[in-house]
């Protein structure tokens, strides 16, 4: 089964606001979209509605294929060694440590994986959440913001992993107000700009 | 299936790493010593009512993890990565209330032990009050978890989880208090049903709230 993603006239009223209305979109195995707007525009709400953690006021999203979701949140324990928080999600995902080892490698921050999640810089904090993502080996990607505090170094490694996870037949959509080369990827603007 | 079991097991480690384990213990143990304090030493007296206070500082107890048991987990974004994977809120809340049992039922039916010592009560009251906390724990984790889940976007929620939690756990203490003196089993069963009715509910409730308060 290949992966696929849809959306159908999709559109979020939140708080009394309409969002974004009519968002037309289909996805295949190797595309990318980058979902751009201002601040407030609805990206990350855009991004929540596709992961299925909001409702849809209208239009329908189907998805074949795992998600994954790297949002503004780490969800990984504060208090455990970055490996080892990263190896919770990992088993979930019906990975292991090979998988782990793996993506702390391809994000550059595998001497980190000793050192408690609470210790992390933010620039690490979002490298370490990318690399939950790489773990997870999903099909379908929603990155919320993924460049925000990475240096130019990591944001190749950024781009390279979504380059990879395309090449591979994956899906990704991005939300950025941060340029994140995706060649060919479809722009998709929100928000009152659009 | 393995999911929900690392789930549970995160949740374990968590609260015995974290200290909300010996929260309620301490609390515990601390009303046993401190009520022949203020009631006197008279060991007709304390073997009279020390089980009903001891099933009362058991609900007490309970209530102390719930600012710990659902809003970390909102906060850090756990719930949503759960979902996102596919597992209902109902099946993450079943998983969860399992660890706040394990962490809270068995821990509290042995300090018991020493509690029911202080406060004089005789061989058949304790074996009640042991049955009965094996029977009522279950219902009041499961009641810890809904009101955690309830009160955990809410600014000051652990004001209000007393509130919501303490009349809920009112039957409890009135059959598992009821239980401990007497030859007749009812109080027991009673407890039972309704501490059963609490673990089948729970999820469902829990579950609901968990998505309700996602904004």
């Amino acid at each position: 089964m290949s992966p696929a993603l849809r959306l159908t006239g999709l559109g979020c009223v939140r708080g009394g606001r309409a969002l974004f209305t009519g968002i037309d979109l289909g996805l295949g195995p190797g595309d990318a979209v980058a979902v751009t707007g201002p601040n407030g525009a609805g990206k990350t709400s855009l991004l929540r509605v596709v992961a299925g953690l909001l409702p849809a006021q209208a239009g329908t999203v189907e998805s074949e294929g795992r998600l994954a979701m790297a949002g503004e949140q780490a969800a990984l324990d504060p208090e455990r060694p970055l490996a080892k928080a990263l190896h919770y999600w990992a088993r979930i995902d019906g990975g292991g440590e090979a998988e782990v080892a793996t993506a702390l490698e391809a994000m550059g921050i595998a001497h980190l994986a000793d050192v408690p999640v609470r210790m992390l810089s933010t620039g690490q904090r979002k490298r370490a959440v990318l690399a939950r993502i790489l773990a997870g080996g999903a099909d379908i990607w929603l990155l919320d913001e993924p460049a925000n505090g990475l240096d130019t170094a990591s944001r190749e490694r950024l781009e390279a992993a979504i380059a990879a996870h395309r090449a591979a037949g994956g899906i990704a959509m991005v939300a950025t107000h941060q340029p994140v080369a995706m060649p060919g990827a479809v722009e998709l603007p929100i928000g009152s700009a659009a | 299936m393995s999911a929900l079991l690392d789930i549970a097991w995160r949740d374990l480690r968590r609260a015995i790493g974290g200290g909300a384990f010996w929260l309620p213990l301490v609390f515990f143990l601390l009303v046993a010593t401190l009520f022949p304090f203020a009631i006197g030493p008279d060991p007709q007296l304390l073997t009279r009512v020390g089980g009903g206070a001891l099933w009362t500082a058991a609900l007490l107890a309970a209530l102390l993890p719930v600012d710990r048991l659902v809003a970390p987990d909102v906060e850090a974004g756990v719930l949503d990565q759960y979902a996102v994977r596919g597992i209902s809120e109902e099946a993450v809340a079943a998983a969860k209330i399992g660890a706040h049992w394990l962490a809270f039922g068995p821990p509290l039916m042995l300090a018991a032990l020493p509690a029911s010592a202080l406060l004089a009560l005789d061989g058949h009251a304790l074996l009640r009050l042991e049955a009965g906390l094996a029977l009522g724990t279950p219902g009041l984790a499961a009641l810890a978890l809904t009101v955690s889940a309830l009160v955990s976007g809410q600014r000051g929620g652990s004001a209000l989880a007393g509130l919501l939690l303490l009349p809920l756990a009112v039957p409890m203490l009135i059959f598992g208090a009821g239980a401990l003196t007497g030859p007749e089993r009812g109080g027991l069963y009673l407890l039972g049903a309704a501490s059963l009715l609490l673990v089948a509910i729970a999820p469902f409730a829990a579950g609901a709230a968990i998505r309700a308060g996602r904004g």
